[in-house]
């Protein structure tokens, strides 16, 4: 195929991915009149984001008296003090508006007796500072993600957004000094190439957890905008931490909702123990996700787990009346019948830890625009580009992300960002920057590389092999050794990555290039995951490593006079960079550093 | 448990490559514990024939990619348990779309009557600074409407959509048009009604009801529309 005669379409702004975030910025864009181009690999029902299942966290207190402050707090104790505390305030302040406003494009939440939005308790939601449990998870059954992507998609179609669907952005391009100018594009149903020309581009391309062989992802979580971003030399942050969901169905993977324990449900061991209480005794099986995820494994290990393996433990809501069930978890209980073989009215989940979350991604500010260092200047914008959702880091989640914080992120930084690119095109000049005679070189080479090589590595096999790598080496506990030998296994795969072959040629909707694609994305994130968790030597949130253990002198093993700063990686040379941790809020005093504990 | 042997019938179409489709044949060793879905089963055998083309993305039944004919009859791939499917299995697109590319079929005829009625919440007062107040038991009245995943099984079941897919609206459209029409929020129930009182759009349903029969999710597209037509007669009286 030649790659010569690309077409240009030129938009005010161009959205890559139609998740939650995607859409929610697609509606500010659109709602304010500008000419905005939605690109997606897959109808934007689809997105990943229809997957999330327990709520959308805001302080609205329709059941008990709750503050946004308390939920800034539980969120930078979430992080491990790893989060900005500009954009916690940002978000946690924001989340009664986005989420009312949520409601008003139709969202259909569940009710109290009021008629107001239903609200559940969740893991790490307190009340009065660390306190006690707090309803704060607003939530539609347990699909709450399906609800809210359609009614973001909903709300989409009335302010008539222009989405080209299927469609799988392939590189970020960008001129001499820097600003973004938009992506190329492969559109899957004929194998054209195009270049979206835009002012302004917003990446919410979601995660990558497709890099561990055992994820609750879906299979187009590819890190996709990650890729692009390093390839055109953006740096990634925090890449080293992931979430581990405590509760995957053992085997499948397939995610069940924190919302199961915060309605009532308890993890036990083989004895039938609730171990949580010897891990967490104040908050027990609603302690933070790094923790019971932690807990679990070391049930795991030491012995204690169930089933003839003894590899997992079990998620026990049998003594929930079966209406509660029925109403409030009537998707889990499809779940754990369709993949898990178990009615949970009649029996428990058989579950186990498994990657669900990536806090790190593209470095952005509160506002949405990308940032990298300039200088002695740690975060200058990127003009022309913004990233919002899991694919970005603002950083709201820092270390450990608290459940439900992420449908609250799409929400906040994709309308966040919207706002922000309405506002910069005002700055911006009526024409667009010229595209630079290079625009497309990359994209080119890439893909004239999968037409034209006949044998290589089969693209299965190296994606298989990065995931083992990932899963043996940078897992829920990661081991000094493991990591370096991790880090080098990586890089073979890398090796391997850039021989990929498909036998498949043909334009048509052509799945074998579009997966052999989304492999180049996933070895960036793999080796900016490796690289920086190898370098970090502290524990801290979802990275907890063995030579860095729990002692009087480092609490939990976390060491804030070396490693109270973020990681940039960048992929010219896999260098490492640090930058300091936003400790001061917008408007509300810095909560201080503490150890941790639920 | 031990392997056995599967063998399927795939139907095959590359419009660059292909004068006309195929039906071809695969073995493929089923693994009991690993390959219990079907979607397991394609992904193996994608990994031997890479031309093989299909969508997917959640494997877990809430995305609505991995619609097919299994058997001859619609359902998802990843819902589709592995051990009740009769040997050889008989894969094909979804009837009744235009085939793109082997199980991959155009879906633009569906949406568009997706995106025909409306589908978004209408009410033009002012938003108040709260939520809308809705009862709990208004809010069960969207109960088996808003689970909808678009998969369009149902439509593509559905005989009245295949001779008049530009014309009906189909199951999966007016399921989702009663969502609105049932949601006490929503200010354009007439306008609704009046956009649906037309001998094609609503009424080319004859109950055949297949539709309920294959909806991946247990709704009940039959029972929607019958609810619609419900409030046209009592509007009439």
């Amino acid at each position: 195929m030649s790659y010569s005669n690309i077409a240009v379409r030129k938009f005010d702004a161009v959205i890559v991915g139609a998740g939650g975030a995607g859409l929610r910025a697609a509606i500010q864009l659109s709602e304010s009149g500008l000419k905005v181009a939605v690109l997606s690999k897959v109808f934007p029902t689809r997105s990943h984001t229809v997957a999330a299942q327990g709520g959308v966290s805001a302080s609205l207190g329709n059941s008990e008296p709750d503050h946004w402050t308390w939920h800034m707090y539980d969120t930078v104790k979430g992080s491990d003090w790893l989060g900005d505390q500009d954009a916690i305030e940002f978000m946690c302040r924001k989340a009664p508006e986005v989420v009312v406003e949520l409601e008003h494009f139709g969202m259909p939440f569940d009710r109290t007796d009021e008629g107001k939005i239903y609200q559940r308790p969740f893991g790490g939601h307190m009340s009065n500072f660390g306190e006690k449990p707090v309803r704060r998870a607003c939530a539609a059954a347990d699909r709450t993600g399906h609800a809210m992507l359609h009614a973001l998609y909903q709300r989409n179609v009335r302010a008539r957004t222009q989405f080209f669907v299927e469609w799988m952005a392939l590189d970020l391009i960008r001129d001499a000094e820097g600003h973004v100018l938009g992506v190329s594009a492969l559109e899957m149903e004929t194998g054209e190439v195009s270049i979206f020309h835009a002012k302004a581009t917003i990446f919410a391309t979601g995660g990558a957890g497709r890099i561990f062989a055992s994820s609750t992802n879906a299979f187009i979580n590819t890190g996709d905008g990650l890729g692009m971003a390093a390839r055109a030399g953006i740096p990634l942050e925090d890449m080293e931490f992931w979430q581990f969901h405590p509760t995957g169905v053992a085997g499948a993977g397939v995610l069940i909702t924190e919302g199961v324990r915060g309605e009532g449900g308890i993890l036990r061991n083989a004895s039938g123990e609730r171990f949580m209480e010897r891990y967490a005794p104040n908050a027990k099986d609603l302690a933070s996700r790094d923790v019971v995820s932690r807990a679990m494994t070391t049930e795991i290990n030491e012995g204690r787990g169930c089933g003839p393996n003894k590899d997992f433990v079990l998620l026990d809501i049998t003594h929930l009346p079966p209406e509660t069930i029925m109403k409030r978890l009537p998707g889990i209980r499809e779940i754990s019948i369709q993949f898990a073989g178990v009615d949970p009215i009649k029996a428990p989940i058989p579950v186990v830890p498994t990657c669900h979350y990536q806090m790190g991604g593209i470095p952005t500010n509160y506002k949405g625009q990308v940032v990298v260092p300039v200088g002695d200047e740690p975060n200058v914008p990127v003009p022309g580009f913004y990233a919002a959702g899991e694919c970005a880091c603002a950083s709201v989640h820092g270390a450990n992300r608290l459940g439900t914080n992420s449908l609250l992120d799409l929400l906040v930084f994709g309308k966040a960002s919207g706002e922000t690119v309405v506002e910069d095109l005002k700055q911006m000049p009526a024409e667009h920057r010229s595209l630079p005679a290079d625009a497309i070189e990359r994209t080119r080479e890439r893909l004239e590389r999968l037409d034209a090589r006949s044998g290589g590595e089969s693209e299965y096999e190296t994606r298989l092999a990065l995931q083992r790598v990932m899963q043996a080496h940078c897992g829920v506990f990661r081991f000094k050794d493991k990591l370096a030998e991790g880090v080098e296994k990586i890089l073979e795969v890398e090796q391997r990555v850039g021989k990929v072959a498909i036998k498949d040629k043909s334009k048509v909707w052509n799945t074998a290039r579009v997966e052999a694609l989304e492999l180049d994305n996933l070895i960036e994130v793999a080796k900016a995951t490796m690289i920086s968790a190898n370098a970090r030597l502290e524990s801290r949130g979802a990275h907890v490593r063995d030579d860095a253990p729990d002692t009087a002198e480092r609490p939990n093993g976390r060491n804030d006079t070396e490693w109270l700063k973020h990681t940039l990686w960048s992929r010219d040379g896999n260098s490492l960079a640090y930058k300091p941790v936003k400790l001061e809020p917008l408007t509300v005093e810095s909560i201080a550093l503490k150890t941790r504990s639920y | 448990m031990t392997n056995r042997t599967l063998q399927f019938k795939i139907y095959r179409y590359d419009p660059d490559r292909d004068d006309a489709p195929r039906m071809q044949d695969y073995s493929v060793e089923v693994n009991p514990v690993t390959d219990r879905k079907l979607l397991d089963v394609l992904v193996k055998l994608k990994s031997q024939d890479d031309s093989l083309s299909f969508r997917r993305s959640c494997r877990e039944g809430i995305c609505g990619s991995d619609a097919m004919n299994i058997n001859g009859k619609n359902g998802l791939a990843c819902l589709t348990e592995v051990s009740t499917l009769k040997s050889p299995v008989v894969l094909r697109p979804l009837p009744g779309l235009p085939v793109i590319r082997d199980l991959i079929v155009d879906m633009t005829q569906f949406f568009k009557q997706y995106h025909s009625i409306k589908p978004y919440l209408i009410n033009d007062t002012p938003p108040p600074e709260r939520e809308r107040l809705q009862s709990p038991e208004d809010r069960e009245e969207l109960n088996g409407l808003y689970e909808c995943i678009l998969c369009a099984c149902c439509s593509t079941a559905c005989p009245s959509f295949w001779w008049n897919p530009d014309r009906f609206v189909g199951p999966a459209g007016l399921l989702n048009a009663y969502r609105f029409i049932a949601d006490t929020r929503d200010q354009a129930t007439s306008e609704r009604l009046d956009d649906l009182n037309d001998p094609y759009r609503l009424f080319r349903c004859h109950t055949i009801m297949n539709c309920v029969d294959v909806c991946p999710k247990g709704l009940n597209p039959t029972k929607a529309i019958g609810k619609i037509k419900e409030l046209m007669v009592r509007r009439a009286i």
